[in-house]
């Protein structure tokens, strides 16, 4: 049985499919959309970053090197070292793997859960829509550095627990929106004729329902990734994060720039700028990647 | 109407209760409590007894639903009990730092405003040039820059620019003066932090302006006007601004109470006393009361200005109406 829904994936993977070579393609995508290139662009770079770094750079991220403590950027030092005297530029490049490695973990569990439950709200409606959006309006009302302050305050800093925390604040952000859409699709008819042939719930709502909102979906989890890199760098700021000696950009922000910022500005100067180019990055690719895929948008 | 308002009051009180009875037993699976911090916290070898009659004093011996009853019960007549760390009013304690970051919140939505109206006008109107290009990639630089570093960039250029201009490098003032009583140095030291904060938080409000905006301009009415002969900058001031300002209105309203959120962090920097620092110190202390008072001061004031955020939409947009 052919359902509605099958015919327009069927359609929308002959789309996807090559028929025209991918360098054409990608001529296609930087032409319609410089910005998101751009931030292709970058976030390749990080990830080529995160992956070569041992390549990349002879030193050590972690050991100290007192004597080489706070040198001024030279050929040897491009970025110059820290107050433990470890090369900036080396826990620049090894940070890019904390901060890939959070963001995605944290965005991709965060928007799936809210995905699950959004379309689970949504398609049983009644009484269980009513009281579960009444708990994520609870949830919503936190700020979200607010909610990742107290779960990181109850399980403790390091890395599992940021994640944890930066998790939490996104299920209800990503329900809220999915549920939207599920709303509307559960009106379509092949819904009812799911619910004819008698599938079980959990079917229809993972085979029929999830496949139908994977575009906000989608765009929710480029944008979650951002937003959990610059979460991540805040908590570690505070010293409530990823803890020494991990490379963290936000963690290396923290030990030193305030105290540093006029004898030792480049401490200071370009972990901050790693941070603020990778979020950047995610948020230009992001930016494109909705309005390539809100057909509202498109017909622009 | 007044049927919409009432309603919308009423679901305040299921979200303030799941606020209030999520910050609560989120704190209590906290390890430790304030009294180990408190007596402990030097270092020193402190035994049980003592340990036992701090928590005595400060009802923490309590069972859990009587502490909880005290703390919401006493939410609801305003009356948010002593800090356990230092002992003292957390009315007062939040009073006293309260005009500071009212005060940074006000000149950041300001500064907001004054970026994000402009830009995403310019933005909408020559959409797909190298200046909308440009307007774009400078708001989501806004959001991608973390206020924190933006903070002490903005020091460290001010303090470079006055080493170069006057030979001394300027610090702004440490101490906080209310505006009334010295409006420059008030100015001189909250005027950064604003900066700061709004730049970041003019990003969406950009956004928005921009997107609504370019919806605006397709109606038909617009249209109309430009055939029958309208200047341009008519067109966009008086018939497309106008009725594209209402999603952006609703993003600065909530972007407002989000504020507070933001303040965390910029406070820290700044080294400014206000709520955003004394959060952290709560946090830090395990100060209980003042934690479960703060989320609940800044749940409260979200939750109310969402709810003049709806009530002005309809306000703006009379063809709204709540049933």
């Amino acid at each position: 049985m052919v359902t509605t829904s099958e015919i327009a994936v069927e359609s929308a993977i002959e789309e996807l499919a090559d028929k025209q070579p991918f360098m054409a393609k990608l001529k296609e995508f930087m032409r319609k959309q410089p910005l998101g290139a751009a931030g292709l662009l970058i976030v390749l770079v990080m990830i080529f970053a995160s992956i070569f770094a041992p390549v990349l750079t002879p030193y050590d991220p972690e050991a100290n090197a007192f004597e080489f403590m706070l040198t001024a950027p030279n050929m040897s030092f491009l970025l110059g070292t820290d107050q433990f005297g470890r090369d900036i530029l080396t826990r620049i490049i090894y940070g890019a793997q904390t901060a890939l490695f959070v963001g995605f973990t944290a965005a991709f569990i965060g928007a799936t859960v809210g995905l699950v439950l959004g379309v689970a709200s949504a398609f049983f409606g009644g009484k269980f829509d009513l009281i579960f959006q009444r708990i994520m309006d609870v949830f919503m009302a936190f700020p979200l550095i607010i909610l990742a302050l107290a779960v990181v305050s109850i399980f403790g800093t390091g890395i599992q627990n940021v994640i944890i925390a930066i998790t939490i604040p996104f299920i209800p952000r990503c329900a809220r929106v999915v549920r939207s859409s599920a709303l509307a699709i559960r009106e379509i008819p092949y819904i009812d004729a799911a619910r004819a042939n008698g599938f079980s719930n959990a079917r229809i709502i993972l085979r029929h329902m999830v496949p139908n909102v994977m575009a906000p979906f989608l765009i929710m989890i480029t944008a979650f990734v951002g937003q959990a890199i610059l979460l991540e760098a805040s908590l570690s700021y505070l010293g409530l994060g990823v803890q020494e000696p991990v490379p963290a950009w936000g963690l290396m922000l923290q030990g030193g720039a305030e105290e540093y910022v006029e004898s030792a500005p480049w401490v200071a100067i370009w972990p901050g700028v790693a941070i603020s180019l990778a979020v950047f990055g995610f948020n230009l690719f992001g930016d494109s990647v909705r309005d390539m895929l809100d057909p509202k948008l498109r017909s622009q | 109407m007044y049927q919409y308002i009432f309603k919308r009051l009423l679901l305040m009180i299921p979200t303030l209760l799941g606020a209030a009875v999520l910050i609560f037993f989120l704190l209590r699976l906290i390890p430790g409590d304030v009294c180990e911090i408190k007596l402990a916290g030097a270092g020193l070898y402190v035994d049980q007894e003592q340990i036992d009659i701090c928590r005595k004093d400060l009802g923490l011996d309590q069972p859990m639903l009587a502490q909880f009853w005290t703390f919401f019960s006493g939410f609801l007549v305003f009356d948010l009990g002593k800090s356990l760390w230092t002992g003292r009013e957390i009315t007062y304690e939040i009073a006293l730092r309260f005009e500071l970051s009212l005060q940074v919140a006000i000149m950041a939505t300001l500064t907001a405003v004054l970026i994000a109206i402009p830009l995403g006008t310019i933005s909408a109107v020559k959409q797909n040039t190298a200046i909308d290009y440009f307007v774009r990639a400078f708001s989501i630089a806004g959001i991608a820059i973390p206020s924190f570093w933006l903070g002490i960039m903005i020091i460290l250029g001010l303090l470079i620019s006055t080493q170069a201009w006057f030979g001394v490098p300027w610090m702004p003032p440490i101490e906080y003066v209310p505006i009334w009583v010295d409006p420059i140095a008030n100015l001189s030291q909250l005027i950064w932090p604003a900066v700061a904060t709004g730049y970041r938080y003019s990003a969406v409000a950009t956004r928005m302006t921009r997107s609504a905006l370019l919806e605006v301009l397709r109606e038909d009415y617009i249209r109309t006007a430009r055939a029958k002969g309208l200047m341009e900058k008519l067109i966009i001031n008086r018939h497309a601004l106008k009725n594209s300002m209402l999603p952006v209105v609703t993003v600065i309203g909530i972007e407002f109470a989000f504020l507070m959120g933001g303040l965390v962090v910029t406070e820290q920097v700044f080294n400014l006393n206000g709520l955003g620092k004394l959060f952290v110190e709560s946090v830090t202390n395990q100060d209980f009361s003042m934690t479960q008072a703060l989320v609940m001061v800044v749940v409260t004031v979200f939750i109310f200005t969402n709810f003049i955020v709806d009530i002005l939409y309809a306000w703006l947009d009379p063809r709204i109406r709540y049933a």
